[in-house]
């Protein structure tokens, strides 16, 4: 082939690109149909109330600017998100911001009480085989509960005890999120190599050295992986935990708000609200964790 | 130079009971294991790994174990260094029961694997056990150069592990060893995965190592030319129940070089190591 033609789309950023672009237009489209398809008889039946004539262009079209469709194009997704984050000063309660910062601050709370609290725990059952004995179960036990479930229980409960407002919804997110980090710590805290434990044996090493010079660094791959996973079901736990209550704010808030109203783009809006939060959250700490892999000699 | 008395061998025969040397040092033991059996228990039977081993290593001795995989090289080692303990009997090292040589920092343990800590700087691997044992750090900074110049690695300090060849983690993990200046060098298997010229080159550092640290040094190995050519006392083995068969006095001087091996007093030693070797080989498994 001549390469004058193959040029541009074997430049580098294409190449990388390209993929990811194939993906997102195939996705877009298969969701156009789907909203055509879902919308039809609802749309039909607005015309045919009004018994005006009409032309399949004009059915096409108001398959996809219905004001409360079963499935929102993407495009009105698209226009309520930007409008309902740009549109408004950050702190007005119809921002998206200000429902996406009510949201964030207790998923931030959350995951850093269930990373404490995760490691804490496989700390001990590291350490002591009693204590993974009588941990382990309850710690499984505690994620077979659905949170759905569990999270008015904790609302009320918390409630009267006089804690309302950031901290329960913190609470649940925690509750969801330590344990991947309790799980992989345990794995990473026992990752080290026999012959690793053993040299530290002839040195004669403290536990506690032989903890900090060998299982913590050992462990730092499985925290991070752990950290991901527990940080986006920390973010569902926040959301989760605004459902019961009837919060006023937050991303939960706006996807109550919308069902009840029947506002499908809103509950669509927040729903990618929710997906960006993620996303960035993710984001951050593979940032952390390709800066720390670098100080610790990660190949690159 | 002959640093060592003979050691008389009581029983000539490979396969009698119990297997009982006698060895009248001159210098003090640094390793003395009496009546040692380990017996694992695996869950399809009892692995006799050690039986009834008896043997005693005087201070600045070069000691190889050779011997057919599965005879209990390593758990000897790890006996010795307290890693593992023994079913009966008991070692004495310097004086005191392993445990407490392994507590007094006694042992300068080098495995088959280089072994390093991948997220340290070789640098960072050195000074590891010096952190450990509280030296400070400018001790550190300068042992850990100090030991890189020994093994020829001086300039490596900010590499990590992954950038050095296998050669050069296995003379890093040596120098880790020896940073801390521990009384006895155990090595198991410690060139195995190196190529022969690689092999030539390690025997050669390691030997003028001792003779100018005159450690006493346990190193296990498979081949027969390079424990000649190391050891003050070749100790060969035998499975099933491993078990000392013979142990082989050679004492070339300190500063042989490698055209030892061609001569016939090699030859000789080390077709009676071969001997042995095959004498406790058995075929009919
Ligand atoms: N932790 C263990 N549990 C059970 N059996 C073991 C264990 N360690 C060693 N053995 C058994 O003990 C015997 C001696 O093993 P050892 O590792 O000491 O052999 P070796 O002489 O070092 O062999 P190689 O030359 O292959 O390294 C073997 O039969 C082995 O299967
Ligand atoms: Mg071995």
């Amino acid at each position: 082939m001549p390469v004058a033609r193959t040029a541009w789309c074997t430049h580098p950023l294409v190449k990388r690109s390209a993929p990811v672009v194939t993906i997102v237009t195939v996705l877009i489209v298969v969701w156009y149909i789907g909203a055509v398809l879902m919308n039809l008889s609802l749309v039909r039946g607005g015309f045919e109330r009004e018994e005006a004539p009409y032309t399949m262009m004009e059915l096409l079209e108001g398959t996809m600017s219905a004001e409360r469709p079963l499935l929102p194009a993407p495009h009105q997704v698209v226009g309520a998100f930007i409008e309902s984050v740009f549109g408004y000063p950050p702190t007005a309660p119809r921002s998206l911001v200000y429902h996406a910062m009510v949201t964030l601050s207790a998923t931030l709370l959350g995951f850093g009480l269930g990373a404490l609290l995760g490691i804490v725990l496989a700390l001990a059952i590291v350490h002591s085989r009693v204590l993974e004995r009588s941990l382990m179960p309850w710690i499984i036990c505690s994620q077979m509960v659905p949170i759905l479930a569990l999270a008015p229980i904790f609302i009320v409960v918390l409630g009267a005890i006089g804690l309302q407002g950031l901290l329960p919804k913190s609470i649940i997110s925690a509750y969801l999120s330590f344990f991947p980090i309790t799980i992989g710590m345990v794995k990473g805290f026992t990752s080290p190599d026999p012959m690793q434990m053993d040299l530290m044996r002839t040195w004669s090493a403290t536990s506690r050295q032989v903890l900090s010079k060998l299982r913590w660094p050992s462990a730092v791959p499985y925290l991070f992986a752990s950290l991901k996973v527990a940080i986006t079901i920390s973010l569902i736990g926040a959301i989760v935990a605004e459902l019961p209550t009837g919060a006023e704010a937050g991303i939960g808030a706006r996807l109550l708000a919308g069902s009840y109203y029947g506002q499908t783009i809103q509950i669509w809006s927040a729903l990618v609200a929710a997906a960006v939060l993620a996303s960035g959250l993710i984001a951050i700490v593979s940032y952390v964790e390709r800066k720390v892999g670098r100080r610790m000699g990660a190949r690159t | 130079m002959t640093l060592l008395v003979e050691p008389v061998r009581m029983n000539s025969t490979a396969d009698a009971e119990p297997h009982i040397y006698q060895s009248n040092v001159t210098r003090p033991i640094a390793v003395d294991v009496s009546k040692v059996s380990l017996t694992f228990d695996t869950t399809d039977g009892k692995v006799e790994a050690l039986s009834n081993v008896d043997l005693q290593i005087g201070g600045g001795e070069f000691v190889s174990f050779i011997g057919p995989s599965g005879c209990g090289k390593t758990t000897l080692l790890r006996v010795i260094a307290d890693l593992q303990q023994p079913s009966s009997g008991a070692v004495t090292v310097n004086g005191m029961s392993a445990e407490q040589a392994r507590l007094g920092r006694n042992y300068g343990y080098v495995f088959q694997a280089p072994a390093l800590f991948p997220w340290r700087s070789i640098e960072a691997n050195l000074k590891l056990p010096l952190e450990l044992m509280g030296f400070s750090p400018t001790e550190q900074k300068q042992r850990a150069a100090r030991y890189l110049d020994l093994v020829n690695l001086t300039g490596f300090e900010r590499k990590f592990p992954w950038q050095l060849s296998g050669g050069m983690q296995q003379r890093v993990s040596i120098a880790r060893a020896l940073s801390f200046d521990p009384e006895l060098l155990l090595m198991d298997e410690p060139f195995g995965a190196l190529d022969e010229i690689v092999r030539d080159h390690l025997n050669e550092q390691l030997l003028q190592l001792w003779a100018k640290t005159r450690k006493t040094v346990l190193f296990v190995t498979h081949s027969i030319p390079e424990a000649v050519f190391l050891s003050t006392k070749i100790v060969v083995m035998s499975p099933r129940p491993g078990r000392i068969t013979d142990i082989i006095d050679c004492n070339f001087p300190r500063d042989r070089t490698l055209e030892i091996r061609e001569t016939p007093e090699f030859m000789a030693i080390a077709q009676r190591v071969r001997t042995g070797l095959r004498a406790g080989h058995s075929y009919d498994e």
